[in-house]
């Protein structure tokens, strides 16, 4: 009976409905996505003149020293980092959940970082770091070091909030009565919260796990603005290894700054990042689908 | 007696949580302090003493301000702007546009509509970088660089999130009410934009506050799609500020970081609890 009202005169306005967005969508993903892997098989300089060459461009992204250097670089930071964001934001949120006074002020506060830019917050902190750093005659674009932990700095700055805004709502759906009868067991605060109130917000744990993980993976505007890849080491053989530059960067610079002729490597490592991340991308809904079956 | 010990003991660990809470709420605000302090230093200093007040011979008045908008042969004001018009044209069009073809979608059980959906939900997890230069030289050929036509390609960039929440959102308004409108004599057209449309505000809301951070912030899309010669947004010339290496003035950069900061905190303070809202939102179904 739906479909007797519905399905016929819906139909003729499809091309009204769809039109626009199929249109928009196959200039801006679906042409570009496609021709992004073909020409990952290609040698070329120019889009039009593109010869097919196998698989060479993965074997030249792979054997890259520079990228493989990206990529160990890259899955530390964001290690490092989900760790540091998610502790930290999982804290914040508990600790305003209690019930202090001006608890939404200070939610407020936490969460503005989230929205400036980033290319806007790598040059705030990066005035910052280089005012500290400039008493002790150094910079943050001379040492490795100060890069890795300036931008796990920065990236907690910005984040924090926005985690905490998760757990804050999985925080307060947690069952007043469970909280209440734990009480009245005799817990200690610390037995509520790790055998009560972190079990049940635990589809936000995993939420802002995979959340702060893919963010991590890619990351490009504040890794460019806060070091660029400074400080360049030289290898043995001449060439240099940006020591600060993660993934996403390392492709920009090898489309846009290495010789013209390396574009066909530089599409093979973005199709090597697309099938990470997208792994990445399907190994949470993997998961968020079983613990959905489990409960 | 036990009790009002342990009542005692809360009242004084809540009163440190506070404590410690307010000095992060204050290191949490510092960078964009600095910001504002070190706009009004003369550039010398900005690096020698980032973290004095800007007084005395370090004082600077209001020429950083003067000197940044005129600031690399560019602009300011025309990098507000074109950052301006992206952000709410591409905003407009990717609202008005997938809502329409998420309710069709949800309605309509075609073979078409199913691909485009799941094509949709697949482009979430696909990075930039990934379609990053075909991407940038398709808009070329078909000559979207100015700021009128990137609209095109931000909507079909983010249609898939749009999509995806509309067509969960529509999937919970029950069907009656489209039926009546239908027996009331109103065609696809009216019936989306004067039954259905009305419906969907909160989650336009929320759509339009992610859409709204994304673009307004974006850095590498505009930059590779914009003719740069003429059209920059706010953060392109930020960045090509900083680029020309040794020649930056930093106390010219604050005075404009400040005032792109500025706006948006006003935004955020304006509509904070939207804001909030329509991050988790996103978060939990992105």
């Amino acid at each position: 009976m739906r479909k007797g009202i519905f399905k016929n005169p819906m139909r003729r306005w499809g091309w009204l409905f769809l039109g626009p967005v199929t249109i928009c969508f196959v200039i801006g993903f679906v042409w570009p996505f496609f021709q992004g892997i073909y020409l990952s098989f290609c040698k070329f300089k120019l889009i039009n003149r593109a010869t097919w060459i196998g698989f060479g461009n993965y074997a030249k992204a792979l054997s890259d020293p520079s990228f493989l250097h990206a990529f160990w670089y890259t899955a530390l930071f964001a290690i490092v980092s989900l760790l540091l964001i998610n502790i930290l934001g999982f804290a914040v949120a508990y600790a305003l959940t209690q019930g202090i006074k001006g608890s939404n002020l200070y939610r407020t506060v936490f969460f503005m970082p989230n929205l400036i830019g980033g290319i806007v917050l790598g040059y705030i902190w990066s005035m910052i770091f280089d005012g500290i750093l400039s008493r002790y005659s150094t910079s943050i674009l001379l040492n490795a070091n100060y890069g890795f932990w300036g931008l796990i700095i920065l990236m907690c700055w910005q984040q924090i909030g926005y985690v905490m805004i998760i757990y804050i709502a999985g925080l307060q759906a947690v069952p007043e009565d469970m909280l209440e009868a734990a009480k009245i067991d005799g817990a200690t605060k610390a037995q509520t919260l790790f055998r009560v109130t972190i079990p049940n917000v635990m589809p936000s744990i995993t939420i802002c796990t995979f959340l702060t993980l893919t963010n991590g993976f890619k990351l490009f505007d504040q890794n460019l603005a806060l070091t660029g890849g400074q400080p360049f080491l030289i290898q043995p053989d001449g060439t240099s290894v940006k020591t600060t530059e993660m993934l996403a960067l390392n492709i920009y610079n090898t489309f846009y700054t290495a010789s013209s002729s390396s574009k066909g490597v530089a599409q093979a490592k973005a199709v090597l990042f697309f099938i990470l991340v997208a792994g990445l991308g399907l190994l949470q809904l993997w998961y968020t689908r079983k613990r959905e079956v489990q409960q | 007696m036990g009790n009002r010990l342990s009542l005692r003991s809360e009242k004084r660990s809540k009163m440190i949580l506070s404590i410690v809470l307010a000095v992060i709420c204050v290191i949490y605000v510092l960078p964009v302090v600095m910001v504002a302090l070190n706009s009004f230093k003369l550039n010398t200093y900005v690096k020698t003493d980032t973290f004095a007040l800007p007084t005395g011979e370090m004082w600077a008045g209001i020429q950083n301000f003067e000197k940044g908008v005129t600031f690399g042969n560019y602009p300011f004001w025309n990098s507000v702007l074109y950052s301006t018009v992206i952000t709410l044209l591409s905003t407009g069009m990717i609202l008005l546009f997938t809502s329409m073809a998420a309710w069709y979608i949800a309605r309509v059980n075609s073979l078409v509509c199913k691909a485009i959906y799941y094509l949709c939900v697949f482009s979430m997890v696909v990075p930039f970088q990934m379609v990053m230069y075909t991407l940038s030289q398709t808009a070329d050929s078909l000559s979207l660089n100015t700021p009128w036509t990137i609209p095109i390609v931000y909507l079909g960039f983010g249609a898939g999130l749009a999509i995806f929440m509309f067509a969960g959102f529509v999937k919970s308004i029950p069907l009656e009410i489209e039926e009546a409108g239908s027996i009331d004599g109103c065609n696809t057209v009216r019936m989306f934009f004067s039954v259905v449309f009305p419906m969907l505000k909160p989650t336009m809301i929320s759509v339009g506050i992610l859409e709204i951070m994304w673009i307004w912030n974006d850095y590498l899309l505009p930059y590779l799609v914009l003719d740069i010669n003429l059209y920059r947004t706010i953060p392109i010339h930020i960045q090509y500020l900083k680029g020309s290496y040794g020649t930056v003035d930093l106390g010219a950069t604050m005075a404009l970081i400040l005032m792109s900061i500025i706006p948006v905190i006003v935004f955020y303070l304006a509509c904070q609890k939207h804001i909030i809202k329509g991050v988790a939102a996103g978060a939990v179904k992105g």
